[in-house]
């Protein structure tokens, strides 16, 4: 790196930090006290039971030890999961076969491009409102086109039926939730996530094929090569940061999936039976709606953990695999 | 050339099953939404209104105060990017181009920051804007969000790869620091900023979570907290509901149209940043 002029006298170099220190000044400014301050204080709220009106008493970890031992916590932890389990290989696989589709020099690339962009940049509100009637057990499109080849449809958002349950045909919940699989509930809002997020992650695998140097494929072409050999040797490990840069992001955006829930599920929003009640909404029920702000305050450094754990899982075991340049 | 050398017939037919499927529900939505109530419930459903009910539309207006929500929405969207080109064209200028004591460490407290998930600094940031007086007001909506961390890092790594000499020329010419960023750095960032721009942009108009929780009242509420609210009380007049809902997404959709080669190539830009 260079910085001007090579040898810089003491006093020159306090002149070039206070005037950088000028220059972060609106920056550093707002996350102070919209990032830092709030990070401090919510160390400080979590340690106290903390109503709406400031009225408070100091439980010390007391809030932490309550989380864990709250079955609903651990429900809308699984229920996470069970949606990133879903969504994020779902997205993953699909994008990215459309992305090699995409890559044929076809005709026409722009026009498809652009329908599957369109519900990237339509709002999550929007998109749910419109789901919602689509998903209407009645009424609903879904439900009307399935009949046509004979299937029965479902009552897509009230069904609280795990998936493992359905398939074995337990109806009478005998199972323990964590073995009845994700609810049909939490299914269909993952169908709907699959459908908006698709576009985004198909434009960042298109950008990352035609990366690749087409000089590579007519190589193995000569030398034999079949398709899948040229998508397994070539296309796999050169697209690996685009891939591994996917993995994070969308695993981001389905972990923090909470609009769709406040919308779509309900009422109480998070059912049927809490089957849809995830992470980020128990938050927000516990914080802005029953004004437990030191209990919410918990769930959130208890989020922070597994979103953290998650990046330095993703960190040192997935990156060692990515294959750069 | 193919790159894999596919057959294209079956790859058309793949993608234009697929498009269907992308595209089906905005045509449900402004199918539905031009229908009478009674044929939107019928079943089977009807493809295309069988007379189109344009009223619907303006009864829209007159149950919910919807040229406000835009305006809010505006209003929020323009000041929160001019905020963000602000502080981080300043900021990022300083971490690219300047020496100074504590560089490297309070950029990690940048990337750091960048981290930490909404859950963790809502609570603390609602009453911090609770003292300042700021809850339901548009500072709220604004203030919190005039730094875009993202933008800054993008930035920065623009501003790095930029010639000493261009500088050093800059400076030879007279220029301060000040009129270099505003004379030289600036006119040669615009595919950078343009990302920044697109995505803030995006990202404002949309945004739900926050503006639920720091607005109370209709008359400041943004499009989009306007529009679930309308979806929860009218959880059962669909052609109402899909009547607003596509006129939430009209202007979005609208800007997609003219700028999509920029959006587009905006993302697939980022995603290729390490």
């Amino acid at each position: 790196m260079t910085y001007g002029v090579s040898r810089l006298s003491s006093r020159s170099h306090l002149r070039e930090t206070l005037s950088a220190y000028f220059y972060l000044l609106p920056a550093v400014l707002v996350l102070a006290v919209f990032r830092i301050l709030p990070i401090v204080l919510s160390v400080r709220v979590s340690l106290y039971d903390w109503g709406m009106a400031g009225a408070r008493a100091f439980v010390g970890f007391g809030n932490y030890l309550a989380v864990l031992q709250d079955p609903v916590f651990w429900k809308s932890l699984l229920n996470t999961g069970w949606y990133m389990a879903l969504e994020v290989p779902a997205t993953l696989v699909l994008s990215l076969v459309i992305a090699v589709l995409l890559n044929q020099k076809i005709r026409a690339l722009g026009v498809y491009r652009t329908i599957y962009y369109l519900p990237v940049v339509t709002s999550i509100v929007a998109v749910s409102v419109v789901w919602r009637w689509i998903l209407h057990p009645d009424r609903g499109l879904l439900n009307y086109v399935l009949s046509w080849v004979g299937l029965h449809g479902l009552r897509w958002l009230q069904d609280p039926r795990g998936l493992i349950q359905l398939v074995v045909g337990d109806t009478t919940n005998q199972l323990p939730y964590a073995l009845r699989g994700p609810s049909v509930a939490l299914c269909s809002l993952v169908m709907m996530g699959v459908w908006k997020g698709l576009g985004y992650n198909i434009v960042i695998f298109l950008a990352g094929l035609q990366n690749i140097p087409g000089t590579y494929y007519e190589a193995a072409r000569i030398d034999g090569a079949t398709r899948f050999r040229l998508f397994r040797s070539i296309t796999w490990p050169l697209i690996s940061p685009t891939t591994y840069y996917v993995l994070i992001m969308s695993s981001i955006v389905a972990f923090e999936a909470f609009a769709q829930v406040w919308i779509m599920t309900g009422p109480p929003a998070g059912g049927p039976l809490s089957t849809t009640k995830v992470v980020m909404y128990y938050f927000y029920e516990n914080s802005f709606e029953l004004w437990r702000l030191g209990y919410g305050a918990s769930i959130a450094f208890f989020a922070f953990l597994i979103i953290l754990g998650l990046t330095i899982f993703q960190r040192t075991v997935l990156e060692r695999r990515v294959h750069y340049g | 050339m193919h790159r894999l050398g596919l057959n294209k017939l079956p790859i058309h037919l793949l993608l234009i099953l697929g498009s269907v499927a992308m595209v089906l529900p905005f045509f449900w939505m402004v199918s539905t939404s031009l229908k009478t109530p009674l044929e939107a419930l019928r079943f089977p459903p009807t493809w295309f209104p069988s007379s189109p009910q344009f009223q619907n539309y303006v009864e829209v207006f007159r149950q919910i105060p919807l040229w406000r929500y835009m305006g809010n929405t505006l209003l929020v969207t323009f000041a929160t990017l001019a905020g963000v080109l602000v502080t981080g064209l300043f900021a990022a200028y300083a971490f690219a181009r300047f020496r100074f004591f504590g560089r490297e460490v309070l950029f990690m407290v940048f990337l750091a920051l960048m981290m930490i998930p909404l859950p963790v600094y809502l609570v603390p940031s609602y009453m911090i804007l609770f003292r300042l007086g700021w809850i339901d007001t548009y500072l709220a909506m604004i203030v919190p969000w005039v730094v875009n961390i993202f933008g800054i890092f993008l930035l920065r790594q623009h501003f790095r790869q930029l010639p000493q000499d261009l500088f050093d020329a800059a400076r030879i010419d007279g220029c301060s620091r000040f009129s270099t960023l505003f004379h030289v750095v600036i006119p040669l960032s615009k595919a950078p900023l343009v990302t920044i721009a697109v995505f803030n942009v995006i990202g404002s108009w949309n945004s739900f979570f926050w503006p639920l929780i720091v607005t109370h009242s209709d008359t400041i509420r943004p499009l989009q907290v306007g529009l679930a609210y309308f979806s929860r009380e009218q959880s059962t007049n669909y052609t109402l509901l899909m009547a607003a809902t596509t006129m939430a997404i009209v202007p979005l959709v609208l800007l997609f149209f003219v700028a999509q080669k920029q959006i587009i190539q905006s993302q697939a830009r980022s995603g290729l940043k390490e």
